[in-house]
């Protein structure tokens, strides 16, 4: 029981979370919570701050000029937003795999080592072993183990991310988000990554961006359904998808808007 | 209802010669005429320089010309030498010197224009950058003269009037802004994903600046370095009035020296006679100076082709 307890308490916690975007309000009042060891999707049509809401949680919003930001999220209880945060070692524990690959124009060694490298690690030895085991991870070993001094540019679409997720987890986050990882790939890397998803689960917690409603439904244990700028409907992903709760919900699942 | 074109039987489409046309046909003889312009130019220039080099080598042998150690053109003809190590070795120190100054400087700008600087800075800064690049070298060379020679001889009194050192801080001023401008349009064609892919491992900026977009610009930033020291090997003016003009074998950037450059503008200014052996030589020395600045400009174009990134 004891250990039931320490699983299901949430990595995550959101407040009444406010987004603007200079005077543009993005953010309205959005609070969850996201759970250890668990894939949470958030679905919603284009637009509705489902891609900002997931930039939040590691603070990427900090990049964009004029985004001010209302209430809490706490990581395991930290408040991420307090003045005395570390940003970079807040990022390093909550990692981000984007919407198109964005492998670094070096080799697929040097791709995956950066992060590690970053973080202090200058042992040879220790970085091999990191970027075979970020590989493995990411099942793109067996196809690159000989090839690791290539340049990462080279290869496929479905590669390249599965190379970017390898390279997201080398610095061994405890927190993955994906914003639309799958969205520049053809259906067979995609299922790929979405199996990927779930062996990453037990080691890791992931908040995934999807407008795939058929995606969310086969890899999430938990959707969050997002409408201008509102959290609509927040709950495990077979209840949502089968017994919505709320019409706004129904109405975007059986695709009668979005 | 559909419509039918009735044939009559007169094709619809046959060429007609209207004003139109005839422009479409006169149009590429005239842009290609444009064009021409310039290449027979560049052909002219090249010939001249060519066919009176050779003439100044019936004149003078060319092991002579390019591994004599003193140049003395415009002595006496007697004591006439035309070695032209002295005057690359014053071109050398010269752009050394500006490149000393102007790589680390020009780089650390387009990384702050690029990395650091927000939006409506850089918006300001870059066109003013870009205006600098636009000022007349003669007004460098007084700048030099009547600012930075002084200065650097109160840190430095032994040091001339005309010396190589205050020639070069200014000519690596006035390369600064190529470098900048060059390097910061490669570092900002680096596409924004690559850098949230480091910001969001928890890179710093300066990371992210130094590892990531540095390198991924790298063919850029390279070929801006070798332009910006192409144009210093041909900056003429400033040596001229602040290098001295003194054929020197020498790598004492304290000292008076005389470059390639500057050594054409005295020559030509001078009293010489026309088709004289002095006269043949500012040609020689003109070819000399070409070979070195197309070498450059080869080896930024073999740069930025050979090691371009594809994002």
């Amino acid at each position: 029981m004891a250990e039931q307890t320490v699983l299901t308490k949430p990595a995550i916690q959101v407040e009444n979370l406010d987004l603007y975007y200079g005077q543009k309000q993005a953010l309205y009042d959005v609070s969850m919570d996201v759970e250890v060891n668990t894939v949470t999707a958030l679905i919603g049509p284009s637009g509705c701050g489902k891609s900002t809401f997931l930039r939040t949680l590691n603070r990427m919003n900090d990049l964009i000029p004029g985004v001010q930001i209302k209430g809490t999220i706490r990581l395991h209880g930290e408040s991420i937003y307090d003045r005395n945060i570390d940003v970079e070692m807040l990022r390093k524990q909550v990692g981000m795999v984007f919407q198109a690959p964005n492998p670094f124009p070096k080799s697929i060694y040097d791709n995956i080592a950066y992060g590690p490298r970053i973080h202090g690690i200058r042992n040879k030895k220790t970085l091999d072993e990191i970027v075979e085991k970020s590989l493995r991870q990411a099942a793109l070993w067996d196809e690159v183990k000989d090839r690791l001094r290539d340049r990462a540019t080279g290869l496929s679409g479905g590669q390249q991310q599965r190379l970017c997720i390898a390279r997201a987890l080398a610095v061994e986050p405890e927190i993955v988000l994906m914003d639309e990882p799958t969205s520049a790939l053809d259906p067979i890397s995609t299922s790929k990554i979405e199996e990927l998803l779930q062996e990453l689960k037990n080691k890791y917690t992931i908040v995934i961006v999807t407008h795939n409603m058929q995606q969310a439904a086969r890899v999430s244990d938990k959707t969050a359904f997002f409408l201008n700028g509102e959290l609509i409907e927040y709950n495990d992903t077979a209840t949502l998808f089968s017994n919505p709760a709320n019409k706004k919900t129904e109405d975007y699942i059986t695709g009668r808007f979005g | 209802m559909l419509k039918t074109v009735e044939s009559t039987g007169v094709s619809r489409f046959k060429k007609k010669r209207t004003w139109r046309t005839s422009w479409e046909g006169i149009i590429p003889k005239l842009l290609l005429l444009c064009a021409l312009v310039s290449i027979l130019t560049t052909v002219g220039i090249v010939l001249t320089l060519v066919i009176e080099t050779a003439s100044f080598f019936q004149d003078v042998p060319f092991i002579e010309f390019i591994t004599g150690t003193d140049w003395t053109a415009l002595f006496s003809e007697s004591q006439q030498e035309f070695g032209i190590l002295p005057l690359i070795s014053g071109t050398l120190l010269v752009t050394m010197g500006a490149a000393v100054v102007a790589i680390p400087l020009g780089l650390f700008s387009a990384i702050y224009l690029s990395e650091y600087a927000p939006d409506r800075l850089r918006r300001t800064l870059k066109p003013i950058l870009e205006i600098l690049a636009g000022i007349p070298t003669v007004v460098y060379g007084f700048f030099a003269f009547t600012f930075v020679t002084p200065v650097l001889r109160t840190f430095i009194p032994e040091m001339g009037v005309f010396n190589a050192l205050s020639a070069s801080v200014v000519v690596g001023i006035m390369i600064i802004p190529m470098i900048a401008s060059l390097s910061e349009d490669a570092m900002s064609s680096v596409p924004r994903g690559i850098r949230e892919a480091a910001y969001a491992m928890g890179s710093t900026r300066l990371e992210v600046s130094l590892k990531v977009v540095v390198p991924a610009a790298l063919s850029g930033i390279i070929a801006s370095f070798v332009l910006g020291i192409s144009r210093a090997i041909g900056e003429t003016m400033i040596v001229t009035i602040a290098a001295g003009a003194t054929p020197k074998l020498t790598l004492d950037p304290t000292e008076s020296i005389q470059t390639m450059t500057a050594y054409m503008v005295q020559a030509a200014m001078g009293d010489i006679s026309y088709g004289g052996t002095v006269y043949k030589s500012i040609y020689a020395v003109g070819m000399t100076l070409f070979v070195f600045t197309l070498i450059m400009n080869l080896l930024a174009q073999y740069i930025s082709r050979r090691f371009k990134e594809e994002y």
